[in-house]
């Protein structure tokens, strides 16, 4: 295709360059301020007098006697107690990964390997299902959960999130079964395995790439996810996010927001790891559903 | 598959969907059909220094046990759906005969909160959504055309605003295009205003929150065409330039029929998505001037005396309503292309 490459006129080359700089910028830029912004002090990162001072850091010199401070980070981390909403967080991902993955392999599977007339309305109802606001559930959970005292704890939260998530990882796992051959799991049958041996034993060996896409987005759901953790946790039981929201409220009026930029940055860090390990899987994980869809 | 082998499989998954999601939908709907109970009055005599007094107290017990008898309040119902805060019946209906004109008709009707968020929530999703596809499209074919070395980078950093938090995001722009901050002292400049400010104007504030959409959404359209422009079958593409078909004319015959697919399976996930939209409007705490469905039942649910549970139901519902009507196409197409398929 490089004959394509040269025929393309100077202008357009300079189009397509500035659309694509244009886009980058767009999407970067937002994070690197930030990240830079956070360790300067109020004055500095909204900035009255002038926008150069969030880079040299002037009001943060004289306030504090460097360039940069990590005061944001102490205020969140330490007299906001932000690492008890990191923890919570982890502990709700991660359950809620293991669950949603778990469910959904036995789920996908049955669904990819069925053909009959039923799995196709299960996947039909689960597509309805994945299109209802998240709100409009939790307003019908909160009173029955207030009834039987199950409101604000982590495990009502996780169950209620594997629920959310359960027509998501359906069917992509579904999709990513339907790739899996056939042949496999039924020559094992032949040779007098049950259903669930070949699937144990010839199937979730060779599973393991679709399952790890779908928990890494199983994982972001749940880790990005306000409306059901802010509005099913207790005070004490708050995650990451809810926990943020709430720093604008309070901290908005006492001058603290740099609390909550360090918060932030604190809670976009993990992922950006994450992108910058699986960004392949990420990639694959998007195209999947839809070139099956 | 054996019926009997696919139930257990399923079972699980279907356990947590029936209860977590089936059940939910229909709680709502009896929430909605109920409205909190009243507080019980008793009469009591209040005697002070210059005599007696009958007077009306609240009961503090007697509705504590009233509400702990009947959680889900007093049957009340259509009466919370025709009310001013949902479809507003009478208001309307008033607005209908004292309106001279239609114009002045639809500015009444956006002063009721239901219509305001209805309003605002269906611009967004019918902006948002062809504006990512269009932007979608159009980084796609551009960081496909950059050399092999700096496509990675690009696609990490276009991946950003879709993976990181949506509030996170939404509050990182708004921190930006604060008066103080970096884009909006930048706009106080480039257009001579000092007292510009984004927030305080409505229609500013929705197109910020258009903007913040646009930016969360186009990279997962840029990634899923930018996939499927991979996939381009190259014989088309040589057999058209043989034919003499300019870049334009290659794009348009043979890349986007490629892509028509992949732009309904976006559009389908980009409406059922803006069309829940909550997250931006906190935080960019626009509530003032911008309010969606999602966000009326949230308000409801976290008020900070009391919860209007027969109110965020019946919003609820009807939002419901508003998902099945954006889904009946897709529903219908895809039951047709199925039957065809086993025929």
């Amino acid at each position: 295709m490089s004959d394509i490459v040269h025929r393309r006129s100077p202008v357009l080359n300079m189009v397509i360059w500035g659309l694509v700089l244009v886009w980058i910028v767009a999407a970067g830029f937002p994070f690197l301020w930030t990240l830079w912004g956070s360790f300067k002090v109020q004055g500095d990162f909204f900035s009255k007098a002038d926008w150069t001072n969030a880079i040299t850091g002037a009001r943060t010199q004289i306030e504090t006697g460097a360039a940069f401070t990590g005061k944001g980070y102490y205020g969140a981390w330490v007299t906001q107690e932000f690492w008890r909403a990191v923890l919570n967080t982890m502990l709700i991902v991660v359950s809620v990964v293991i669950i949603s993955l778990t469910l959904g392999t036995l789920g996908g599977y049955a669904l990819a390997r069925s053909g009959k007339k039923y799995a196709f309305y299960l996947l039909m109802l689960a597509l309805v299902f994945r299109a209802m606001p998240h709100i409009t559930l939790v307003s019908g959970y909160l009173l029955p959960f207030f009834e039987w005292n199950l409101w604000g704890h982590l495990p009502t939260t996780i169950i209620v999130m594997v629920a959310i998530n359960q027509p998501f990882t359906l069917w992509m796992l579904h999709s990513f079964f339907l790739n899996i051959p056939k042949d496999l799991d039924e020559s094992a049958m032949v040779d007098g395995c049950t259903r669930f041996q070949a699937f144990r034993h010839v199937i979730v060996p060779v599973m393991w790439p679709g399952v790890v896409t779908t928990g890494l987005f199983s994982f972001l759901l749940a880790y990005n996810d306000f409306t059901v953790t802010a509005t099913l946790l207790s005070q004490a039981n708050q995650t990451m996010v809810p926990k943020i929201a709430s720093f604008l409220g309070t901290t908005q009026t006492e001058g603290n927001v740099m609390f909550a930029v360090a918060a932030v940055v604190s809670a976009t860090a993990p992922l950006f790891v994450l992108i910058l390990f699986f960004q392949r899987q990420i990639v694959s994980g998007l195209t999947a559903g839809a070139v099956k869809g | 598959m054996k019926n009997r082998t696919f139930f257990w499989f399923i079972l699980p998954s279907l356990i947590t969907m029936v209860l977590f999601i089936a059940l939910p939908i229909v709680s709502v709907a009896l929430q909605s059909l109920h409205i909190e109970h009243e507080a019980v009055m008793v009469e009591v005599e209040n005697c002070g220094p210059f005599g007696c007094k009958q007077e009306l107290q609240v009961d503090v017990e007697e509705t504590a046990k009233l509400k702990k008898e009947r959680p889900l309040g007093q049957f009340n119902g259509l009466g919370t759906y025709t009310n001013r805060n949902h479809l507003a019946v009478a208001e309307i209906g008033e607005a209908w005969q004292s309106s001279n004109g239609f114009a002045d008709f639809i500015s009444k009707a956006l002063n009721l909160p239901f219509y305001r968020a209805l309003a605002f929530t269906l611009t967004y999703t019918f902006v948002v959504t062809p504006l990512v596809l269009i932007f979608g499209f159009m980084i796609a074919l551009g960081v496909n055309t950059l050399p092999k070395r700096i496509k990675g980078p690009t696609i990490f950093i276009s991946l950003l605003p879709m993976i990181v938090t949506p509030l996170i995001g939404a509050l990182i722009l708004f921190w930006m295009i604060d008066a103080n901050g970096v884009i909006g002292s930048t706009l106080q400049w480039i257009f001579d205003d000092p007292d510009l400010s984004l927030k305080a104007s409505p229609t500013l504030t929705w197109i910020m929150l258009m903007v913040y959409g646009v930016w969360h959404s186009a990279p997962f359209a840029f990634i899923v065409f930018y996939a499927g422009l991979q996939t381009v079958p190259s014989d088309t593409m040589e057999a058209a330039m043989i034919d003499g078909a300019s870049r334009w004319e290659r794009t348009r015959y043979v890349v986007l029929p490629h892509l028509m697919p992949l732009t309904v399976f976006i559009s389908l996930i980009q409406l059922m998505d803006n069309f829940r939209v909550l997250e931006p409007i906190i935080s960019f705490s626009a509530q003032a001037s911008a309010t969606s469905l999602s966000w009326i039942i949230y308000n409801d649910l976290v008020g900070t005396e009391s919860q209007f549970f027969g109110s965020a139901g019946a919003t609820s519902v009807l939002t419901i309503l508003g998902v099945a009507i954006l889904l009946i196409p897709v529903l219908i197409r895809t039951w047709r292309d199925f039957n065809q398929k086993v025929v």
